[in-house]
């Protein structure tokens, strides 16, 4: 059983695959990926499956879990399994799209940075060093509050303010990268600097841009929770799991159900990734297993 | 060493600079109405508008503004627009109780960080380690207002204590150590909470460093005089892997100041954090543009003492 | 203790390494003895098992990948195998004492040296009151200019000569009865390899100390050693005086080694290689 003759991508499939922890939290992101698409697609098209998550009925207000509302309802008697269902999909296009956003920006800002150095990586670093000393959620919550809470607005502003870990990871691949012979062969070859980047460097740090990417859907994950909790989130009558929480706020004592199941939809999500990122980084990272 | 301060302390004002750039930029640049009433309420008069305008120079080129905001930020002569008071001070009666509660939670993060990150490395690979990477995880994980509302319901409802705020409402302390008490009390809660990402963060970096050292050749030839793995561990070992537990506080910092928001309007705490939300909520632009460079350098200081204390561990930083 | 009794002996000593990629055997049954006060090299070319077997003798490999799969190790009659922690750190330095290839690597970057010979010192020899001066003592031993100053000195800001002598400083401080250097020179100049080569005899001379010497370079053992073994692919494949060897090769693989030393004098166009096509397979 001979691994000399795989490629470094194909090894770290292997090792994923055999990684146990990582295949459950992989599993569930699917599951998760696909409760997110049905309902949100339910959710857009009007559809009230299970339930409608926005039918109001004042008569079961504040009702614990029961046999008619799994997940109990909140106070304005609205089904609490319908509202975490059908606002699934925001968490997670915020999670993917914003996430996104920052990588574009983080790999280009790196790449820039690490390849040609000099006077321009030491501007650029020190932009990127100043831009990290700000309590992140801070600056989004200002920004949001004062564009005003929209989906797009909030993945916007998340991503136009987490790309810079991406940023330094990127330039400190290319530092590396940029000095390697073959590099140095295709600069000799004459291939021009752009061409150099996308083709050569890139390709070989792609493995550690992937999992800051997948390590940083749970972080905006929760970070758009917490917009939803402070009511800077995407605003009712759409259901996100922030705002459900948000909404019950006033009733923590008696209605338990409405902290606890939003909560722990959000803490499994991001776990999940979490967990799975984890996996992936360590199956791409060529030191041993204890790694 | 000197020459090492100076030069960081250098770098630190140009950063600070920059910081303030951001600062002010995000507010004015964010399209949104630059009043903190719509544009178009009928409430509001013409004169309320001019005056306002003029008290915040908004009519100023852009440049203009930046400077006249610094300025009073940095004089005292900004002020927020809910009450007239100068930003400064609004920000400084409140610093102290965010400061207290920051500390506490750094003190925590590195101290069980350091730990947990240890123990996993000692033990790599093997169940003891899994076990606590998932929990690590798992604390990442886990929203803070969440876990902070399902700890005030276990406790207020099965112990019945109070807990809001600093200090218990209506109590007059007998001696000023059962007011400190008292205080603690009220701080440990939210510090802990607080603190959770960060043990969860600062123990991930120091385990992968100290992995990274056992595999070093002196760790080799430490264990080769007849140490024992105790000694190995903490004597030779460790002193090299602390650099990412200093670096990470870089990246703690900010975590805990933004986390400090949510954390402070659960826990009724008296500090900036929620100070800030306030001013979001009622579009006190001064106070945002006062806190957002305050949260900023502050965490810039953190990270200059940081790398002081990096540079007395390790002699190779001093003497370079 | 038999007046005859080897200092080391091994016996028929497996070792393999299991990785994700499967196993390998690093060390096929070899047994060889080290009398007091002998010196021995051990001669190969890289993944030969010569490191693997240096390391073994205080099981300082890793125990995950690596594994002792049968045989035995007599030190002083006692095999190291079945030693416990407590009995094999006071082996460790105190009955066998380590010179490693890379002394840059191998010395801790934030403690002075002062402070790392001195914790060897007071670790296998409790009853020296004056650890500062043995420090000093033994600096000058291995012929290090100005004691007293340089011990206090970090490792990176001494040369690779000097790191590597204050290594071996840092091993004879516990008075071993076995020294074992792994390489001790190939990282080093050539010009410095012979000065420690030189240091390395004079003190094993003084102090009647036995010695393993791993090398790949045929060329340094022939004043220094008096037995030689020759590995390769985990197996010792000659073993005898360092002057039968040398001189009456038996094993086509060390007839090919020693011809590869280039000779001053020698009129030949082209340095030999070693075609292992023609070598028994072991």
């Amino acid at each position: 059983m001979n691994d000399e003759f795989l490629s470094p991508g194909q090894r770290m499939m292997r090792r994923f695959r055999r990684d146990r922890i990582g295949m459950i939290a992989t599993a569930c992101v699917a599951v998760l990926f696909v409760v997110a698409v049905t309902f949100g697609t339910l959710s857009l098209l009007g559809i009230p499956f299970p339930a409608d998550p926005n039918l109001t009925n004042l008569e079961v207000k504040l009702r614990p879990p029961s046999a008619e509302h799994w997940l109990g309802t909140d106070n304005l008697g609205r089904d609490v399994l319908a509202r975490l269902l059908h606002g699934a999909y925001i968490s997670l296009s915020v999670g993917f799209v914003a996430v996104f956003v920052s990588l574009a920006i983080g790999v280009v800002v790196g790449a820039v940075s690490g390849y040609f150095g000099g006077w321009v990586d030491n501007v650029i670093m020190r932009v990127v060093d100043a831009i990290m000393c700000f309590p992140t959620f801070f600056l989004i919550l200002t920004a949001v509050a004062l564009m005003g809470p929209s989906l797009i607005n909030i993945i916007v502003v998340i991503g136009l303010v987490s790309w810079t870990g991406t940023a330094r990871l990127v330039r400190a691949e290319f530092l590396t990268l940029r000095e390697s012979e073959y590099v140095r062969a295709a600069r000799g070859l004459g291939q021009n600097s752009f061409a150099i980047i996308f083709k050569h460097i890139l390709p070989n740090a792609a493995a550690p841009i992937f999992v800051t990417a997948v390590l940083g859907i749970p972080d905006a994950i929760l970070t758009e929770a917490g917009l939803s909790f402070l009511g800077f989130g995407v605003q009712p009558p759409q259901a996100t799991w922030g705002n459900i929480i948000s909404d019950g706020k006033s009733y923590i004592l008696d209605a338990w159900w409405l902290i606890l199941f939003p909560g722990l939809a959000i803490f499994l999500s991001a776990l999940a990734f979490y967990l799975a990122g984890d996996a992936l980084r360590r199956a791409a990272s060529s030191k041993s297993e204890t790694q | 060493m000197i020459h090492f301060i100076i030069r960081r302390l250098l770098i630190t004002l140009v950063l600070v600079f920059f910081i303030s750039l951001v600062s002010f930029f995000i507010i004015t640049l964010t399209p949104g109405s630059p009043y903190p009433w719509g544009e178009l309420d009928p409430k509001i008069s013409q004169t309320v508008k001019d005056n306002y305008r003029k008290q915040f120079h908004l009519d100023e080129p852009i440049w203009m503004q930046y400077y006249l905001n610094m300025k009073g930020l940095f004089s005292g002569d900004l002020r927020s627009i809910k009450d007239g008071r100068p930003v400064l001070e609004r920000i400084g009666e409140r610093l102290p109780a965010t400061l207290a509660l920051n500390v506490c939670a750094i003190v925590i993060s590195l101290s069980f960080g350091l730990l947990i990150g240890v123990y996993s490395a000692r033990n790599a690979g093997r169940w003891p380690d899994v076990t606590l990477s998932v929990i690590s995880f798992a604390m990442l994980a886990l929203p803070g207002f969440w876990i902070s509302y399902l700890v005030i319901i276990g406790i207020t409802d099965w112990f019945g204590t109070p807990m809001l705020g600093t200090s218990t409402y209506g109590t007059i302390f007998p001696n000023a150590a059962s007011q400190m008490l008292d205080y603690a009390w009220h701080l440990a809660l939210p510090a802990s909470l607080l603190a959770l990402g960060g043990i969860a963060a600062q123990s991930r970096y120091i385990r992968a460093s100290m992995i990274e050292t056992l595999g070093e050749d002196y760790i080799r030839t430490a264990r080769a005089k007849g140490l024992d793995e105790e000694t190995v561990s903490y004597k030779h070992a460790l002193r090299n892997s602390i650099r990412p537990l200093i670096t990470g506080i870089g990246g703690l910092l900010p975590a805990l100041i933004g986390g400090s928001i949510i954390i402070e309007s659960i826990f009724a705490y008296p500090g900036i954090g929620r100070l800030g939300y306030q001013a979001v909520l009622e579009r006190d632009y001064s106070t945002l543009v006062a806190l957002n460079f305050i949260t900023a350098a502050l965490v810039l200081l953190g990270n200059l003492l940081a790398d002081i204390l990096y540079a007395a561990v390790d002699p190779r930083v001093r003497l370079e | 203790m038999s007046s005859t009794q080897p200092l080391l002996e091994i016996k028929d000593l497996r070792i393999q390494f299991r990785t994700e990629s499967g196993t390998t055997e690093a060390v096929r049954g070899i047994s060889f003895e080290v009398q007091k006060g002998e010196a021995l090299a051990i001669v190969g070319e890289s993944g030969s098992g010569k490191s693997v077997t240096a390391l073994a003798l205080t099981r300082l490999l890793p125990t995950p990948p690596a594994e002792f799969c049968s045989g035995e190790i007599l030190f002083e009659g006692r095999d190291v195998l079945k030693l416990s922690p407590a009995e094999l750190r006071k082996v460790r330095g105190g009955g066998i004492a380590y010179v490693f290839q890379e002394p840059s690597t191998s010395l801790n970057p934030v403690y002075s040296i002062r402070s790392q010979i001195a914790e060897a010192i007071r670790l296998h020899r409790p009853e020296v009151k004056d650890v500062d001066a043995e420090v000093v003592r033994w600096l000058d031993a291995v012929g290090i200019v100005n004691p007293a100053q340089r011990m206090r000195d970090y490792p990176h800001q001494l040369s690779g000569g000097m790191q590597q002598r204050a290594m071996i400083a840092m091993a004879l401080s516990c008075q071993p009865k076995l020294l074992v250097a792994d390489e001790p020179t190939t990282a080093l100049d050539v010009t410095i390899q012979a000065q420690i080569l030189d240091q390395l005899r004079e003190l094993r001379q003084k102090f009647d100390m036995s010695l393993i010497l791993i090398t790949h370079n045929f060329a340094i053992i022939k004043n220094l050693c008096d037995k030689v073994a020759v590995m390769f692919r985990g197996e010792i494949v000659e073993f005898g005086t360092a002057e039968e060897v040398l001189r009456n090769p038996q094993h086509p693989y060390t007839r090919a080694l020693i011809d590869c030393i280039p000779k001053l004098g020698a009129h030949r166009e082209r340095l030999h290689t070693i075609d292992y096509s023609k070598i028994p397979a072991a």
